[in-house]
């Protein structure tokens, strides 16, 4: 998934000489996390360079340099450490539209790694998606797979309103299906990782069905779409696997379309349950399936509690979790899945 | 159609020296020991503007005690200042090894960082408040905290004083003065002047010191931070550990090319003290200086201490792939356990042997604490119950605690 990231922030730079990449670390080093590396040396020194430490100030010139017209792409090198510009992305950039009246605007995509399985601690490790996904003005993207996160991240720098690109950190190296005591795998090989070189997109509020099956819906995004098809493993139940891939704008057609096939509905994710965009969703899926449900809606994510190091999974919702979820839904009618 | 004098062009600092150049740190500004002037710890903000562009030493290259800074210490606490910076480096060398073995998951060490955290320790009151950064466990060490829990810490094992719940070398010890640590840089720095202003607010005699790294003056907390403790002229120090690399980025991305950090200091009329990190003698000089004036009311001192970051910046960095490799060994500040030694071998105090000597019990010393750690388990192979995951999060337990722990099957 690095090299996908890489190679899209390479065709778009080659593209177009507005897009300029800066954040912490990202320069000479690119990136802790490789994401950037060798753009700087490919497009050169004012293209892609390194920030002070300082998110606020990131996300804040970001703004001011999409204002005069460019398309900055900066990275926030955890997205645990994204809360000191919260300010900048809440009251300035998604509201810069609306409240000028389309005078001024905020073409910028902030990547950030989240997510955990990674033994990150409290700090590098948390899934903070709900929280923007509230703010009205923001866009968020989750990719689950390179190639996905390659054509996604194209369409997110190529649109004109702010968009928070958070990327799964624990899918980087590979697939990673929660079942922490096998092999580490990597992407060599699997079919989503055949990333084209050039350029292309995939359209942001386009969910994909990964799954059709008939028993279930389950809704995920990011590296909970990999541990959902192990738990579909696990459990036996024919569901249908929905990757969101970005949750504003959120593909409210095809979610509400298997619901109401399936009739049950679990939804994923790694962030805490209270208040999380599995809050949201239930929400929505309760308003619009409600005659078609069949059971009542199920949340399988991270516990309320800070992420605790020791307890890595404890806390992470693997398969057995899902799988138990599936068993509920299934059988909360009497239907043996 | 220009209407400028020139065309506008976008500054990107660099640092002088890549991996494979030359190593080259012929822009710091360093004076010789001695030569930074001491004025009194009452005398007026506005007659100190010169200290932050000096370099205030003590240790010249002979090893001996030069210049108006220099105090009379005992040998005594000075080889206690020694001992607590080599069992420091004996410690994060082994636990680093740890670390490559797979007994954890991430460490961080502070070599040739060592004076700061251990002098500091050494020189506040007990009962005054420290809010680190994570390259201090030379503060605990000093003061005598059990090096099993700090391991046992970094294990998340069942003995694990903050019960697995923090990632390995953050720590917090209340009883020995040491405030809670977290992954975020740079936001503690204002809970100092806080910590302060509510010691000054209670008429109390306590004081706090704050860290900060050199990378973490461009976050908006150090700002704040200067900005409240000059303002309400919080009984605090203020240091700024500046090491040359936040990460892969130089001094420069947090302004290092325009001026000193020390200097940030004039522009919120606090006094500024620029610092030789790697100079015991001249940390505590400085420190010892910068207490008294806030023991006195006169409220905050910020103090940057010049020193270089020989390690990676943890166990997840290469620094070989953005730095010259032999840049540690060309720091023109030396090192710190070095330079004390050679002090204290300079005044009669000490001997290579007994160094050696020491440098083998503490070996040993700390080969005990991590057998005794690794015999409760290392990371994965033992962790406190799982009911402490749900501990914590507020003084008393609310219903989704309950709920969610019963479903978790505890």
């Amino acid at each position: 998934m690095i090299q996908a990231l890489n190679s899209a922030l390479d065709v778009m730079m080659a593209r177009d000489s507005d897009i300029l990449v800066f954040g912490e670390d990202v320069g000479y080093f690119g990136g802790v996390f490789r994401v950037t590396a060798g753009l700087q040396e490919r497009h050169g020194l004012e293209r892609c360079f390194d920030a002070p430490i300082s998110e606020g100030g990131i996300i804040a010139t970001a703004i001011g340099m999409g204002a005069f017209g460019l398309r900055p792409v900066p990275e926030i090198q955890f997205a645990d450490y994204i809360l000191p510009a919260f300010d900048q992305l809440v009251s300035e950039a998604a509201r810069l539209r609306y409240r000028s009246n389309g005078e001024f605007w905020a073409p910028i995509t902030v990547r950030a790694p989240y997510g955990g399985g990674i033994f990150g601690g409290q700090t590098h490790s948390q899934s903070p998606e709900a929280i923007f996904a509230h703010i009205t003005g923001l866009k968020t993207v989750i990719p689950a797979t390179p190639y996905d996160a390659k054509g996604l991240l194209i369409a997110s720098i190529e649109d004109d309103d702010p968009v928070i690109f958070l990327e799964p950190k624990r899918l980087y190296n590979g697939p990673f299906d929660g079942r922490h005591d096998q092999a580490v795998r990597n992407w060599h090989g699997e079919a989503t990782a055949q990333v084209p070189e050039g350029y292309y997109r995939i359209p942001l509020g386009q969910a994909v069905v990964v799954r059709q099956g008939e028993a279930a819906t389950i809704l995920a995004y990011g590296t909970m779409v990999h541990v959902a098809q192990a738990g579909i493993e696990d459990s036996g139940i024919d569901a249908e696997l929905i990757d969101l891939r970005s949750i504003v704008p959120l593909d409210i057609d095809t979610i509400v379309a298997s619901v109401k096939k399936t009739g049950r509905c679990v939804i994923l994710h790694e962030a805490s349950r209270f208040g999380g965009f599995g809050a949201e969703l239930s929400a929505l899926v309760q308003e619009r399936c409600f005659y078609h449900l069949e059971a009542p809606i199920e949340r399988v994510t991270g516990w309320d509690t800070p992420y605790p190091h020791a307890f890595e999974w404890d806390y992470f919702p693997g398969p057995a979790r899902v799988s138990a979820a599936l068993r509920r839904v299934v059988n909360d009618c009497g239907v043996v899945g | 159609m220009s209407r400028n004098q020139v065309e506008l062009a976008l500054h990107i600092p660099t640092p002088r020296a890549r991996p494979g150049d030359p190593v080259d740190f012929g822009h710091l500004l360093i004076a010789d020991a001695g030569v930074t002037r001491r004025p009194a710890s009452d005398a007026a903000e506005a007659d100190m503007r010169d200290l932050p562009y000096g370099l205030i030493r003590i240790l010249n290259d002979s090893g001996q005690a030069v210049g108006d800074w220099a105090t009379m210490e005992a040998p005594a606490f000075l080889r206690d200042g020694l001992r607590a910076m080599v069992q420091t480096r004996i410690f994060e060398d082994r636990l680093f090894r740890a670390h490559r073995q797979g007994k954890t998951s991430f460490f961080m060490k502070s070599t040739g960082e060592e004076a700061m955290s251990v002098a500091q320790s050494m020189v506040l009151a007990a009962d005054d408040m420290c809010f680190p950064t994570y390259r201090m466990q030379g503060w605990l060490i000093a003061r005598g905290y059990p090096i099993v829990d700090m391991i046992n810490q970094i294990y998340s094992n069942e003995r694990d004083p903050l019960k697995g719940r923090q990632l390995p070398i953050l720590y917090s010890a209340r009883d020995y003065g040491f405030y809670s640590l977290s992954g975020n840089v740079g936001s503690r720095f204002g809970h100092a002047v806080g910590w302060a202003m509510a010691s000054a607010y209670k008429r109390d005699h306590r004081i706090a010191i704050g860290y900060i790294g050199e990378g973490t003056t461009a976050e908006g907390d150090f700002h704040e931070a200067l900005t409240f403790a000059s303002v309400y002229r919080a009984p605090v120090i203020l240091a700024i550990t500046n090491n040359q690399w936040a990460i892969s980025s130089f001094s420069g991305f947090a302004g290092a090319e325009q001026t000193t950090f020390a200097a940030k200091a004039i522009g919120y009329g606090l006094p500024g003290l620029r610092v030789d990190g790697n100079d015991f003698l001249a940390i505590v000089a400085a420190t010892r200086w910068a207490a008294e004036r806030a023991r006195a009311n006169l409220g905050a001192t910020l103090i940057e201490f010049v020193t270089y970051r020989a390690s990676g910046h943890s166990t997840s960095d290469d620094p070989t792939k953005y730095r010259p490799a032999d840049e540690a060994a060309h720091w023109p500040l030396g090192d710190p356990i070095e330079r004390l030694k050679r002090h204290l071998i300079e005044i009669g105090e000490w001997s290579e042997e007994r160094h050696t000597q020491m440098e083998a019990e503490l070996g040993q010393a700390v080969q005990a604490a991590q057998r005794e750690a690794e015999s409760v388990g290392t990371l994965g192979k033992s962790k406190p119950p799982v009911s402490e995951m749900f501990e914590g999060v507020f003084k008393e337990r609310d219903w989704r605690a309950a709920e969610q722990c019963r479903e978790l099957g505890f």
